[in-house]
Parts: structure tokens; C-alpha cells; sequence
């Protein structure tokens, strides 16, 4: 550290710290801030916000669309999660095989997940066109009438999650690459020696090991899952939306469609607590099934 | 596995074959039949990530009396739709917001996270731990809560419609600092003590040790900033409501309408690959880096 006079010392601290500090406070901290106070107002940012004390929790608590969005929320969760698990789980055991090209398909699995959400959506809901989409065509060469997909409420949240775990897997491939690159080779050599067959191997060696890896793609994925907006506010069509609409979908017409500000600050909060209360859930189960070493 | 046999060098071919040669026929053919059904699933795969984006750039070249026709070669390929797709709509315009926004915002980040982090990790100062749990602390905060509020102080000021709305709010980020102090942090006291004898000032060790020798953490950094506002949708969508403030996604949005039938898919198509080829390319230079950047992730979780 340079010793220089106390003022000096403070103005050098000032100098670099200030600018990020102010943006921060201004543009991050502040707004929490105020975002929790504006869970007690009604604000159309037109007239002047109205304290209602906790009346946009009970709100919330009587909104059946509120309701629907967190079941539809629940719904894509629990088909999102365990298929990204699963898909990216079996590329990266591949890919951590000497194979020749590897780099090439883990390039080839990656590639979406630079991919803005947006061109990702037009993309799909083109390959998705329940009349000349590729899709549904390659469907009726094998003699399958494909369904309307993202025009129809029913199956909307399905073509959704298609294209999701096809943006998404990559990126957890390449997590649990990572983590299955951190295992000694050695403890697969001794094993081999003492006559372990591969599914043994897989079983008794990589699975316990790569638990800890496991564990940070099961809750980034949850966690990405309460927070998905972008594919379902694009993919469907308008009137099939109702079968898909999502929680942040919810917090945005709030603001946006319906001007109730203090009402989508109310709903952001609610999420953030879900998102929390599902991290400890996750965080206190880790524990039964991951296995750290020493 | 990368090792390649010599042609030139015959020992270097003779090992292999020697080695091969203990295998068991039975095993050998297990082997082999495994490592094929391996390749079938790794390029079925590949074909499933890849050919959505394959049939983008194909139908973006046919002419519109064509689109129709699900053959993967267009034919007649024609840049057509690209050109209608500048004259319709201030494309040029977007472009230009993207590329300006992008880095705007990913050289403020990093900059402003870099001087923050040196004041954590190089300085000692009353207040520091706090005013760094502090920070810590608005990792957690998931974005939802912040753009509502965010969004009533951007309009409040009058910048909707404005390339500060658009840029200001993804400069300031705490997980930024954090990776940079932790960075910092690991630069030996050596070199900044063996400057301060030659008489250099704060700024002298920011600029000539601190970063020069934190490049993998900033070029981590960068190109997950970079993606991160590339791609960016929902804060856009609030303050840009202008043709000629949008960035390249919300243009690409727009482009279309609520029923899906009428769409004109070459045009779509075409905005889509004007939209994702900038990324793709830095991807592709760059692939190292969005790796790292994918498993430094894990941290901010």
C-alpha cells in the first residue's frame, strides 16, 4: 500500500470506487429499495401513488391469473429441469470420451445457447408452423399428424420446452463436462484393475463424483426456470397464450398492459421469495445426495 | 488421443498396431460396435442443435413464391429477403444500436467493475467489508425485482427512447466487481511493492499490473457481458419503444405480427441470422473464452 496522508489516501479510495458504487446504488440498490416499498402503494405512475398497506398481497392472493401463471411456471419447470439434466448429462459423458471431433460437437451443442432468445423463438415458431413447419412436415413423411402446436393452448407449454432444453442443454453439457473432466483418471485405472466393468465404473465412480456439479446445474436450471420469459412471451400465438402464460410474463403485463406498478413490484417479491425458499429447499436436501471429498 | 501417428516415422506407426494386437477379436468388435452407436447418437445430436439453424439461413435465401418448399438448398437462392429487409425497416439503424450498446455497455462494465475492485482488493479503507457485503448482497436479487423500478426512474428522468436508458442500467455490475477483485486479489503484493519503490501512483499499478495481468478474467468477462446485452430483450422492450432506438432483437420482434400465417418467414429468417451471425462469429473466435465463462457462472449461483 502507498503511505501517503490520510486525505490523499481517501480521495485515491473515492476516485476508483465511486463510480461503480453510484451506478450500483443507483441503478441496483436503490431499486431494491424502492421496489419493496412499492409493494404497499397503487401507482399508475400518472397520478400519485396511492399506500394501500398489504392489499396488493391480498390481491395477489385472489388473482386466478396470478395462479395460473405459477402453475404454468411449475409446469415448465418439471419438464424443463429433468430433461436438460438428462440431455446434457448424457452429451458430456460422450464428449468426455477420446473421441475424434470433439471439439466440434460440443461446438455444435453450444452454439444455441450464444444465440439471442429472440432469433431462437422466430426459428422455432417457423420449424413449429403447424402447416408448413419442418416439423410437423418431417412428422407426416412417417404418417404422424402433428398437432398445432404453439397455436393451441394444450400443447403451447410443450413446444415451448422443446425449444427451451434445445437453447439451454449445451450450456449445462459444458458445466458437467467441467466436472467431469475434475476426476482423477486414476480412480477409474484402479477400478478397471480391480475388475469394474464400465457400467460399474459409471455407477460406483463418475455418478458420486460428479454429484457436486449435479447439484449447482439442478438449481441454476430451477432457478432459470421461475425466471423464463423471453420464448413465452414470443413462441405462442396470442390465444394460446392462456395455457402458457408465466410468472415474469405476469410482473410485465402488470407494468406494462394493466399500468399497476405497486402490483408487478408485489409479484417480482413473491418470485424472489419462491426462488429463495427453493435454493435452501435445495441447499438443505444437498447433504442425502451430494458427495463432497473430505 | 491426439497424438497422431508419424507417417514418416515407422516406430511411431508400430506402437499402436502392437497394442491393438493383444485386444481380443470379441472384445475388439464390442469396441468398435460401442464406439459407432457412440458416433450415431453424437451426430444425431449434432444434426438435432443444428439443422434449426441450417433451415433458418435456407429459408432466409428463398424467394417468397418458395418458401413453402421444405428442400434444405434454396433454389433459386436470392439475397432478396435481406434487401427488402434494410429497405422496410431501419435495419442499418439497428444494427448500429446493437454494436454501439454492446460495447458501450461491456467496456463501461468492465472498466467501472475494474476500478471498484481495486479499490476492495488493493486498498485498505474504513467501511470496506461493509460496503463489499453490500455488494455481495445484490447478487442474490434476481433481475425481476430491479427492471420495474428501474424502469419508473428511467421514464421518471425522461429516457425512454434514449441511449443512456438503453446502456446505463447493464453497466453496473456487482458479480463484475466480484470476479475482478477475486482476480486482484490473486496478483502477488510483490510487483505492486517493487512499483511503489519506482514511485508509481495508484492509477500507474491499476493500468500497467492489475489489468494486464487479470486478461483471462476480462475476457471472460467481456464476452459474457458482451452476450449477455447482445441478446438482452426484456429491458429493451421496456425503453426502446422507437424503431430507431431498438436494438437488433426487439427489431427482429417486431418484424412479426400476432398472426403467424401471414408471416413473411424469409424476412423473419433473414432478420434471425442478422440477429445471431455478430455472436456467432465472436463464438466461434472466441469459443475458449464463453466456456470459461459458462463454469465461472457457478460462482454467482
Amino acid at each position: 500500500m502507498i503511505g501517503q496522508s490520510s486525505f490523499r489516501r481517501w480521495m485515491w479510495v473515492l476516485f476508483f470506487l465511486m463510480p461503480g458504487l453510484l451506478g450500483l446504488l443507483t441503478f441496483i440498490i436503490g431499486p431494491v429499495i424502492f421496489s419493496l416499498g412499492l409493494t404497499t402503494f397503487e401507482w399508475n405512475l400518472l397520478t400519485p401513488p396511492k399506500f394501500i398497506g398489504f392489499q396488493n398481497f391480498v390481491d395477489l392472493g385472489n388473482d386466478p391469473r396470478f395462479w395460473a401463471a405459477l402453475q404454468h411456471t411449475l409446469t415448465y419447470a418439471v419438464l424443463y429441469v429433468p430433461a436438460v439434466f438428462v440431455v446434457a448429462f448424457a452429451l458430456a459423458l460422450l464428449l468426455n470420451r477420446p473421441l475424434r471431433g470433439r471439439a466440434f460437437f460440443r461446438m455444435a451443442f453450444y452454439v444455441p445457447v450464444v444465440s439471442s432468445w429472440v432469433a431462437v423463438s422466430m426459428m422455432w415458431r417457423w420449424i413449429f408452423n403447424p402447416q408448413y413447419g419442418l416439423l410437423n412436415t418431417l412428422l407426416a413423411t412417417v404418417g404422424i399428424q402433428g398437432p398445432a402446436w404453439l397455436f393451441d393452448p394444450n400443447t403451447a407449454l410443450y413446444a415451448v420446452v422443446i425449444a427451451s432444453v434445445w437453447k439451454d442443454a449445451g450450456f449445462s453439457t459444458v458445466l458437467f463436462l467441467a466436472g467431469l473432466q475434475g476426476i482423477p483418471t486414476e480412480y477409474h485405472e484402479a477400478a478397471q484393475i480391480d475388475g469394474a466393468n464400465g457400467w460399474q465404473r459409471l455407477r460406483f465412480i463418475t455418478l458420486p463424483l460428479v454429484t457436486p456439479t449435479a447439484f449447482f446445474v439442478l438449481i441454476t436450471t430451477l432457478i432459470g426456470s421461475f425466471q423464463v420469459f423471453d420464448q413465452m412471451y414470443l413462441m405462442p400465438v396470442d390465444y394460446a397464450q392462456r395455457g402458457t402464460t408465466v410468472i415474469v410474463q405476469h410482473i410485465v403485463n402488470n407494468a406494462f398492459r394493466y399500468q399497476r406498478m405497486g402490483y408487478a413490484a408485489t409479484i417480482s417479491w413473491v418470485l424472489f421469495a419462491i426462488i429463495f425458499v427453493i435454493t435452501l429447499i435445495q441447499l438443505r436436501l444437498q447433504n442425502r445426495w451430494v458427495y463432497y471429498e473430505q | 488421443m491426439n497424438a497422431k501417428p508419424n507417417l514418416l516415422n515407422p516406430a511411431s506407426l508400430a506402437r499402436p498396431i502392437q497394442r491393438r494386437a493383444e485386444v481380443k477379436p470379441a472384445e475388439l468388435v464390442r469396441k468398435l460396435l460401442l464406439g459407432g452407436l457412440q458416433y450415431a447418437f453424437l451426430i444425431l445430436m449434432a444434426l438435432v442443435f443444428l439443422v434449426p439453424f441450417i433451415w433458418m439461413v435456407s429459408t432466409s435465401l428463398k424467394t417468397e413464391e418458395y418458401i413453402l418448399r421444405t428442400d434444405f438448398i434454396p433454389n433459386p437462392a436470392s439475397l432478396d429477403s435481406y434487401v427488402e429487409l434494410f429497405e422496410t425497416m431501419p435495419m442499418g439503424r439497428m444494427v448500429a444500436n446493437s454494436v454501439f450498446v454492446t460495447v458501450t455497455a461491456t467496456v463501461g462494465q468492465i472498466l467501472f467493475a475494474g476500478m471498484s475492485a481495486y479499490a476492495f482488493a488493493r486498498m485498505k479503507w474504513r467501511g470496506r467489508n461493509l460496503v463489499f457485503g453490500l455488494y455481495l448482497a445484490t447478487m442474490m436479487i434476481p433481475y425481476q425485482v430491479v427492471v420495474i423500478p428501474q424502469f419508473i426512474l428511467v421514464s421518471k428522468l425522461g429516457w425512454v427512447n434514449s441511449y443512456p436508458a438503453l446502456i446505463l442500467p447493464s453497466i453496473f455490475s456487482a458479480f463484475a466487481t466480484f470476479l475482478m477483485r477475486q482476480s486482484f486479489l490473486s496478483i502477488p503484493p510483490e510487483l505492486e511493492e517493487a512499483a511503489i519503490m519506482d514511485g508509481a501512483s495508484h492509477l500507474t499499478i491499476f493500468r500497467k499490473i492489475m489489468l494486464p495481468l487479470s486478461k483471462p478474467v476480462i475476457a471472460t468477462l467481456t464476452v459474457f457481458a458482451f452476450m449477455g446485452i447482445w441478446n438482452s430483450y426484456l429491458w429493451p422492450l421496456f425503453v426502446a419503444r422507437k424503431p430507431e432506438f431498438m436494438t437488433l432483437p426487439l427489431g427482429l420482434a417486431t418484424l412479426q405480427g400476432s398472426n403467424q400465417s401471414l408471416t413473411e418467414w424469409n424476412l423473419v429468417m433473414a432478420g434471425a441470422v442478422v440477429t445471431v451471425l455478430p455472436i456467432l462469429v465472436i463464438y466461434l473466435f472466441a469459443q475458449k473464452w464463453f466456456v470459461q465463462g459458462a463454469v465461472i457462472s457457478g460462482i454467482k449461483g
